[in-house]
């Protein structure tokens, strides 16, 4: 049986509130208190030295863009992204073409994630039809097919009836109910966040009021109900407040921030730069900072990426015509090192915590800890080395990345998935 | 002071000094074109296009007119009948015509920034003839020369701009141009129009029209772009008119000297009435005539002429 032993890493764990040097024990893809004489003497040793080895990095929003947008990324592809990052689970959201709104489709992507993918990649389904907003998508089915949550990313569900009764209907069936809160009335023709910067820009602006309103009207639907709903990508500081307010009158709600929302702002647009387009806009400093506050008290669960890959061609526009959304994949972990870890001094374990033990938590998903008994997925990362990120030669597919070209901190050196290293790649 | 800029994408950048240069070097090309032979030969040789992307008839015909002045050869391109209605990109427009052997591209687009965005793909100079919400430089300069002809300096002067300040680009142009060369800049038009994030550009705002215009030196009047608001912003044209069109007797409120200027194109009977645009207040013909001059400048000197010496030859 194949076994694995990483020697003297820093071991970080937060579901067992383990930071300490030590080695780390696989067999049979499981995670293992020790290996016997026998076991070590076969046993894969990685000399760890100078590395965090925490678990396999959870990302529960990602854009892979299969079936029917792969000249913008692939299962393949993407989850090359991912490994690279540290990833090793990662949930995909329904917006392919066609969309995940029934079983067939679900299918499609679970056998290409068992042909292409390097990681551990979990389907969502949509929770309309199309993503249309008007017609439930076949819930009971897709559960059957195998997604883990619903949802219609990138289009908020706008009738609160019918997000009433998507939310009791999926309840019924354990499947969480993530939203992309955004009143779309309030939006029409948006392309950055409301404020002093978009007055000067001339762009229209995306009032994070608009994001407001339909966190409210998650909370409220979701204390009314009882059931669960996870807010995706929260930009906005009044956002947080309700967060914080809902949670601790008891509401089931949980939400995540992305890595840009806590690294940038609009300022960052004033040379129209598409690779700092997306939505949720990026917003003012005092959102910045409520982000990083939100994650630091609990407010905000976990970091995800919303890794959203477009080719050169379709970003490379005038702002207005460019695309939303950008990488992130293979950035995260150094971007979440910098701001929160270095800048805004959360405890490592804490940030590690936000991107393994967390997002797995919010979507009940068997990952994010190195206890003995489970998955044997790891990142082991050097906290330390400095890199410059060229997008260009990244897994992606695509490159439409704000931090290609910029020095990060803090790089990914092995990434191991059931107790076999997939990253780096063999040469192929 | 030598000119040094080959682009001009917004008034926000250009500083005091060089808005003087521009406008002293406009101020020559405007005495050439008063004289019988209205044409120079600085830009003989050279071919301007004039890529429209958005409907434009004074500015088109003014940039088209500034070049001719300057012996220049131009090229319209019209948007209608061109491949951008195939799904030619921009860029792939762009290079297209810098690989025809262009020497420079004036470009009026709906989106906001594209001027800046040609002006890093392309080597050729690139004027921004209006970028959706976001500046209208020439207008801003040829707007201020206007002031200036009729008021000297501007420091300290009042200037109102009246009306859908949120969506228009002469605006924020005006307001970038004003508060450099010192004037006060009061906007004013319903609060949905003119939100309160415009201080931040060092411009009052206000929704009371006859204090503001109590002690104007000018009054900008804006068109209301209807068709950018989705009848969201304001009731009704009625509405608007009634509470912040500029008649007679609220032309009564300014002082005697104050001047009405309009960009164009005038909505008669909404933002302004009739007799009060052809009245001897108005200047609005004169804004015409000058951005003449003023374009003739921008593209003389973006072409990598000095300003002394067309201003040395009118001397």
């Amino acid at each position: 049986m194949p076994a694995l032993w990483i020697r003297n890493a820093r071991i970080v764990d937060p579901a067992s509130k383990r930071d300490a040097v030590g080695d780390l024990f696989a067999e049979d893809g499981k995670m293992v208190p020790t290996l016997s004489a026998a076991g070590r003497k076969r046993a894969k040793k990685i000399d760890a030295k100078g590395l965090v080895a925490a678990p396999g990095l959870v990302d529960i929003h990602v854009h892979f863009r299969e079936p029917g947008q792969t000249h913008k990324e692939t299962i393949a592809t993407g989850s090359r992204a991912a490994a690279a990052g540290g990833f090793t689970t990662v949930v995909c959201m329904p917006n392919t073409t066609p969309t995940a709104d029934n079983a067939g489709t679900i299918q499609y992507i679970l056998d290409a994630v068992r042909r292409d993918a390097v990681i551990k990649v979990l389907p969502t389904g949509c929770i309309t039809i199309g993503a249309k907003g008007d017609i439930l998508a076949p819930i009971g089915s897709l559960k059957r097919a195998g997604v883990v949550a619903i949802t219609d990313d990138g289009d908020c569900v706008q009738s609160n009836e019918l997000m009433r009764r998507a939310i009791e209907y999926a309840r019924m069936f354990g499947l969480p109910v993530m939203d992309h809160c955004q009143d779309t009335s309030m939006t029409d023709g948006a392309v950055m966040n409301e404020g002093d910067v978009s007055i000067r820009l001339g762009l229209r602006g995306w009032p994070n009021a608009a994001e407001d309103v339909i966190v409210s009207r998650n909370v409220i639907l979701s204390s009314y109900t009882g059931a669960h709903i996870h807010m995706q990508h929260i930009s906005s500081a009044a956002s947080v407040d309700i967060l914080r307010r809902a949670k601790s009158d008891g509401v089931r709600v949980t939400a995540e921030a992305t890595p840009h929302h806590i690294a940038f702002t609009d300022e960052a647009l004033a040379t129209y730069d598409p690779n700092f387009k997306m939505n949720p806009p990026l917003r003012t400093e005092a959102d910045r900072r409520a982000i990083i506050a939100g994650l630091k008290d609990g407010t905000l669960d976990c970091i995800s990426t919303d890794h959203a890959p477009h080719t050169d061609y379709e970003k490379d526009k005038e702002f207005d015509y460019a695309p939303n959304g950008i990488l992130g994949l293979e950035t995260a972990l150094a971007v979440v090192l910098e701001v929160l870890v270095r800048k805004s001094k959360f405890k490592l374990s804490h940030a590690i915590d936000l991107m393994t033990r967390r997002p797995a938590r919010v979507l009940g998903l068997p990952a994010g800890t190195l206890l003995a008994g489970a998955a044997a997925d790891i990142c082991l990362f050097d906290p330390d080395e400095s890199w410059v990120y060229d997008a260009k030669s990244g897994q992606s597919k695509s490159s439409n990345s704000p931090w290609s070209g910029r020095t990060l901190v803090g790089r990914v050196k092995t990434t191991i998935v059931d107790g076999r290293a997939v990253f780096p790649f063999a040469a192929s | 002071m030598t000119w040094t800029r080959r682009h001009l994408i917004t008034i926000e950048e250009l500083s005091l000094a060089e808005i003087d240069q521009i406008h002293a070097t406009a101020s020559a090309f405007k005495k050439i074109l008063q004289r019988n032979v209205k044409k120079v030969p600085a830009l003989r040789g050279k071919t301007i296009v004039n890529l429209f992307l958005e409907p434009s008839t004074r500015t088109r015909m003014a940039f088209d007119m500034a070049a001719k002045r300057l012996s220049a050869d131009v090229i319209a391109f019209d948007a209608a009948s061109s491949s951008t209605q195939k799904g030619e990109t921009l860029r792939d427009t762009a290079e297209n015509i810098q690989a025809l052997n262009a020497d420079m591209i004036v470009i009026r687009h709906a989106a906001a920034g594209s001027p800046l965005y040609l002006s890093k793909i392309l080597d050729i100079p690139v004027i921004n003839a209006g970028d959706g919400a976001h500046e209208h430089p020439t207008q801003g300069l040829l707007d201020t020369f206007t002031m200036k002809e009729h008021l000297g300096s501007l420091k300290g002067r009042k200037v109102v701009i009246l009306g859908d300040i949120l969506f228009s680009r002469v605006a924020r142009s005006n307001i970038h141009a004003l508060t450099k060369m010192g004037a006060k800049v009061t906007l004013v038009g319903p609060s949905t129009l003119v939100p309160q994030g415009f201080t931040t550009l060092g411009a009052e705002v206000s929704h009371d029209l006859k204090s503001a215009l109590a002690d104007a030196d000018v009054v900008m009047l804006l068109r209301i772009q209807h068709e950018r608001q989705g009848h969201r912003h304001f009731p009704s044209l009625g509405e608007y008119t009634g509470m912040f069109g500029l008649n007679k007797t609220r032309a009564s409120w300014l002082r005697p000297h104050a001047i009405i200027m309009h960009p164009g194109p005038i909505n008669r009977g909404v933002e302004i009435d009739s007799e009060l645009a052809d009245g001897p207040r108005s200047v609005i013909l004169e804004q015409v005539t000058n951005g003449i001059a003023i374009r003739m400048a921008v593209l003389y000197l973006c072409a990598g002429h000095q300003p002394e010496h067309v201003i040395a030859s009118t001397e």
